[in-house]
């Protein structure tokens, strides 16, 4: 199973992320969603920031997982490379994700070709299938 | 869906279901295609079955495929019953367009374009990561945020002249900061006086041909020839963060099952959830007029250290093309005050109205089209027949007509850079891959575009102006 398919969308960005648990295909949709914008495994993991986030469904969960990413682009200037223990939890009438994203805050050595606003709900999905989960994100371009 | 043709490109999705208004798309037939092929209907059909809703849920020609909302979309709500949707505004809150004039020609600029282009593209920080050059503290972006193109004019970023000639002269009013997450200020803190990447732009053009030589005089544009500067950039991550931070707000307030599509959601105007987004909206817009105004700044500091002088670099106009603001308009021949949405649509006051500088209101207000990279531009003047067309709205650009992926598989930057080359058109990017991902097959026809506006008279062609130098971020 590919980590990820970047599909055609008439003006956005637009994606599919996979993974045997709900866990690995958060970790995965952020790594599809970096590839928008640098290509992730060429970023050397020097160092790691710990997130956290709450949802009041997993939609909501997953949009601010991947916001996370943009935030600490832009205010870190951090770009992600890998994404490590991920944990996502019942609370509070929703979720919580925890996850360390690993990454380089020297964006200068790489190259940034494209340029995410934001994350979207539109077309977003959540989904168990027989035996993994997808999720699906379109984000602005 | 049944989409019935009124008249030579106009169009509507009468009235059915939950729709409370019809919808009207304007748009040639070959435009009307292309939406066709994606959701860009079926969306103008889900805001007109938003609360309060005025008129017509309304499509302008280079309208294209959104999210809620679809990108080309002009809708007004009734003050009382009506909502705000910050889905019917955008991520990028004030996108807009900012045109500088000149006194120089093409043969001014031809040998010393290359090293304008340079100088701009060193001066003027682009590029994700890439920090504004202004330590801001957050006293100061508050007051950026309140004050807008105004505080960037009272820090020496440009002229009083300039505040005249921007949207709401470049500060919309009822901004606060305080209901601006921490978050949200946290992004703006090093993005301000940056272009960002993406599809927004620098341009250095000429005017390529003019059509309407009364509104280009008064718009200070003269000869074919004469060297433009265009501005393209919007409220960088703190608007981005703006419209998310009210999305999960309203989400959480209202709920999300009621909604065809959860980028739709929406608070009571009155509301106050309504009411913060707005202020909070509208301290975005202000990020982004200063923003705007301080780039305007660098680039006539580079036009003097170059060519030696920046006289004569006044501005034409700065439009927002992702915005909510309340405006008069007559509904049933009664003039009332509106929650107009324009989303990837520009504002086309005609002739008289009081929002219009003095130089401008015998003629119209410019509307400013950029065309893709390395196609022309077009400057449009307002009309009068546009209030009752479209609540005063035309179009903002191109509009995309082929994915990122797809143009990513088709075009090199490189190559595009050596094509635009061959053409005498400077192309400097901080990715070439970027380049190829905004090629400009990859967008309509901008002349066609604006044809349609100017024959049903969203707003009239007053020239086409073609690049000389792009810088892409």
């Amino acid at each position: 199973m590919d980590r990820y398919t970047i599909l055609d969308h008439p003006a956005d960005g637009k994606f599919q992320a996979f993974g045997a648990t709900l866990e690995e295909a958060f970790a995965n949709a952020a790594l599809a969603l970096a590839s928008l914008m640098w290509d992730w495994e060429k970023v050397e993991p020097a160092g790691s920031f710990d997130v956290e986030v709450r949802g009041h469904d997993l939609e909501q969960l997953l949009y601010l997982f991947l916001e996370d990413i943009l935030f600490l682009a832009e205010t870190k200037r951090f770009l992600l490379s890998s994404v490590e223990d991920v944990r996502i939890l019942s609370a509070d009438a929703g979720y919580l994700c925890q996850a360390a994203l690993l990454g380089d805050r020297e964006p200068g050595r790489y190259e940034v070709h494209g340029d995410v606003k934001a994350i979207t709900y539109h077309e977003m999905k959540v989904e168990q299938r027989s035996d993994h989960w997808l999720v699906q994100v379109v984000v602005d371009m | 869906m049944e989409l019935k043709r009124v008249a030579e490109n106009i169009w509507e999705i009468p009235r059915h279901g939950e729709m409370k208004v019809p919808a009207r798309i304007y748009a040639s037939r070959k435009l009307v295609d292309a939406v066709g092929g994606d959701k860009t209907l079926e969306q103008a059909r889900n805001v007109a079955c938003l609360p309060g809703i005025q008129r017509m849920s309304y499509v302008m020609p280079d309208a294209h495929q959104g999210y809620g909302f679809p990108i080309g979309g002009v809708a007004a709500f009734d003050l009382d019953e009506g909502i705000i949707s910050p889905g019917g505004v955008g991520y990028d809150i004030n996108c807009g367009v900012r045109l500088l004039r000149t006194d120089f020609s093409e043969a001014d600029v031809t040998l010393k374009r290359r090293e304008l282009l340079a100088e701009i593209f060193k001066d003027v920080p682009a590029g994700v990561g890439k920090g504004g050059v202004t330590k801001l503290t957050q006293s100061v972006l508050k007051d950026v945020l309140v004050r807008g193109a105004e505080w960037a004019v009272a820090n020496g970023y440009g002229t009083s002249d300039d505040l005249a000639t921007t949207e709401e002269r470049g500060r919309m009013k009822d901004a606060s900061w305080d209901d601006v997450s921490a978050r949200a200020m946290e992004r703006g803190i090093p993005q301000l006086g940056t272009l960002g990447s993406g599809n927004h732009f620098l341009e250095f053009q000429k005017v390529d041909r003019i059509f309407d030589a009364r509104a280009a005089a008064a718009f200070g544009l003269g000869a074919e020839g004469q060297v433009l500067v265009m501005i393209h950039c919007g409220s960088r991550g703190l608007g981005h963060q703006v419209a998310s931070d009210y999305i999960q707000s309203m989400e959480n307030a209202f709920g999300v099952r009621n909604l065809p599509d959860r980028e739709l959601v929406h608070a009571p105007v009155k509301s106050s959830l309504g009411r913060s987004y707005y202020r909070s909206m509208c301290a975005a817009v202000n990020y982004a007029f200063a923003n705007r105004q301080m780039i305007a700044h660098w680039v006539r500091d580079v036009f003097k250290r170059v060519l030696g002088t920046s006289e004569g670099m006044r501005q034409v106009y700065d439009v927002c093309h992702n915005v909510a603001k309340v405006e008069m308009h007559a509904v049933g021949g009664v003039e009332k005050e509106l929650c107009v949405h324009r989303k990837g649509a520009t504002r086309s006051f005609g002739p008289g109205r009081a929002e219009l500088p003095e130089a401008y209101r015998a003629v119209g207000q410019p509307v400013i089209i950029p065309g893709s990279m390395g196609t022309a531009s077009y400057v449009l003047v307002g009309t009068a027949e546009a209030e009752d067309l479209s609540f005063s709205s035309t179009a903002h650009g191109a509009g995309r007509a082929m994915s990122r992926q797809e143009a990513l598989r088709r075009f090199r930057g490189e190559r595009i850079r050596d094509e635009l080359a061959a053409r005498g058109i400077e192309l400097l990017s901080t990715s070439w891959k970027g380049v190829a991902e905004e090629a400009a097959a990859a967008y309509k026809d901008v002349d066609e575009v604006v044809r349609v506006s100017d024959e049903v008279g969203l707003g009239r062609i007053v020239a086409r102006v073609v690049p000389i130098g792009v810088m892409k971020g």
